[in-house]
């Protein structure tokens, strides 16, 4: 029963995605992409994109999309039902817990040991949607035509535009956009 | 009077929900704003204490702010119409989008945005991942650094599933307490 699939995907999704927000990108990617073959990469790095544009977390709009796209309106249901019932039951609990025991010292150790984890699993994702922008054929090579000049250049001035003017990221994205458009009705071929 | 303060709860995280871009950590700061600073039925001080409840939650940091507060003043009603509110408008908005997404995907125009709009995602995810190593760094515990080297050659190289990732790098946290109570005792 594809709900239920759906339902599980995202309920490990949910589950298993400490962090917020980037942290969930990495096991989004792995439940759709290499386990259930929902999207294709080039679907997903759109849905990450679109993500970053509209408001609401990437694990939720992610269950939203993928469940239409599989299954339509009831898909998208049961995808979102799942991505949030372990935070339901794993916050209530803790909530509950909290005004009984106020002692979270194990918790806090874990959370510290996940950061540089979730920290890594982030720049993996963001490599794996980076690379084939830039490289064409997929693997790292700098022969000429192997590499792609205008994304190398959007990259460099996105990074710019982040750490030195500290501007907005939806403003550096949709700049980059606007200038890979400009540059395909202007230059011929 | 328990109505009122359960439409309160869903109209807030509804209304924060819709218009707040930038993730999760804005969300809980306003949400501290509304039931705080505005309304007070919330103190200082508990509200660090469930903000840090739904920063530690696996999960949707958003969805887990509205959890905490909601059940904070009206328990599982209230974390009913919390989280009703907070998923609501990503539910619509992606859904017409998806719906539309086989069309445009076609459309010659998006088809060069989302193109060239790849390479400032890439640049924005790694511009945070320079801000959140950095702070694994700053905290100068040689165990953080090797975990983190660890996790990216398994995760980049071997892609080990991430699932086992996380549950090896909690383990880890679990051995630390029990590290740290064992010496303690000693």
């Amino acid at each position: 029963m594809i709900y239920i699939k759906l339902f599980w995907a995202f309920f490990q999704i949910g589950a298993f995605s400490f962090g917020g927000g980037y942290a969930a990108m990495p096991l989004i990617k792995q439940q759709i992409i290499t386990n259930y073959h929902w999207l294709t990469m080039k679907d997903f790095t759109d849905l990450i994109t679109i993500s970053q544009m509209t408001p609401g977390p990437i694990a939720i709009n992610s269950a939203t999309f993928v469940g239409n796209q599989i299954a339509g309106i009831p898909g998208a249901f049961f995808a979102t039902i799942g991505c949030v019932l372990p935070s339901c039951l794993f916050v209530t609990f803790l909530s509950w817990a909290y005004n009984r025991y106020k002692n979270l010292s194990i918790l806090q150790d874990i959370l510290e040991s996940l950061r540089p984890a979730v920290v890594s699993m982030i720049a993996v994702a963001g490599i794996e949607i980076l690379l084939p922008a830039v490289f064409p054929s997929g693997s790292l090579s700098f022969l000429p035509g192997q590499v792609k000049l205008r994304p190398v250049l959007y990259f460099a001035a996105a990074i710019f535009l982040l750490r030195k003017k500290k501007k907005d990221p939806i403003l550096v994205m949709v700049l980059c956009g606007i200038a890979e458009v400009a540059a395909q009705l202007l230059i011929p071929g | 009077m328990n109505k009122k303060i359960l439409t309160n709860i869903f109209l807030s995280t509804l209304y924060l929900s819709t218009f707040t871009f930038g993730g999760g950590y804005v969300i809980v700061t306003l949400l501290k704003k509304k039931f705080v600073d505005e309304l007070h039925w919330i103190d200082q001080q508990e509200m660090l204490d469930l903000v840090a409840i739904a920063q530690s939650s696996p999960g949707a940091i958003a969805v887990n702010g509205a959890i905490v507060v909601g059940y904070k003043l009206a328990g599982l009603p209230g974390v009913f119409c919390a989280v009703l509110g907070a998923v609501i408008p990503p539910f619509v908005i992606l859904t017409v989008i998806s719906f539309f997404y086989t069309a445009f995907k076609e459309n010659f125009i998006i088809q060069a945005m989302l193109s060239g709009m790849k390479a400032g995602v890439g640049a924005v995810i790694l511009s945070v991942v320079y801000d959140m190593g950095g702070d694994v760094v700053k905290e100068k515990d040689p165990l953080l650094i090797i975990l983190m080297t660890a996790s990216f050659i398994a995760a980049y190289f071997y892609h080990v599933n991430v699932i086992f990732i996380i549950l090896a790098a909690a383990l880890t946290g679990v051995c630390k307490t029990i590290n740290r109570k064992l010496r303690n005792e000693a």
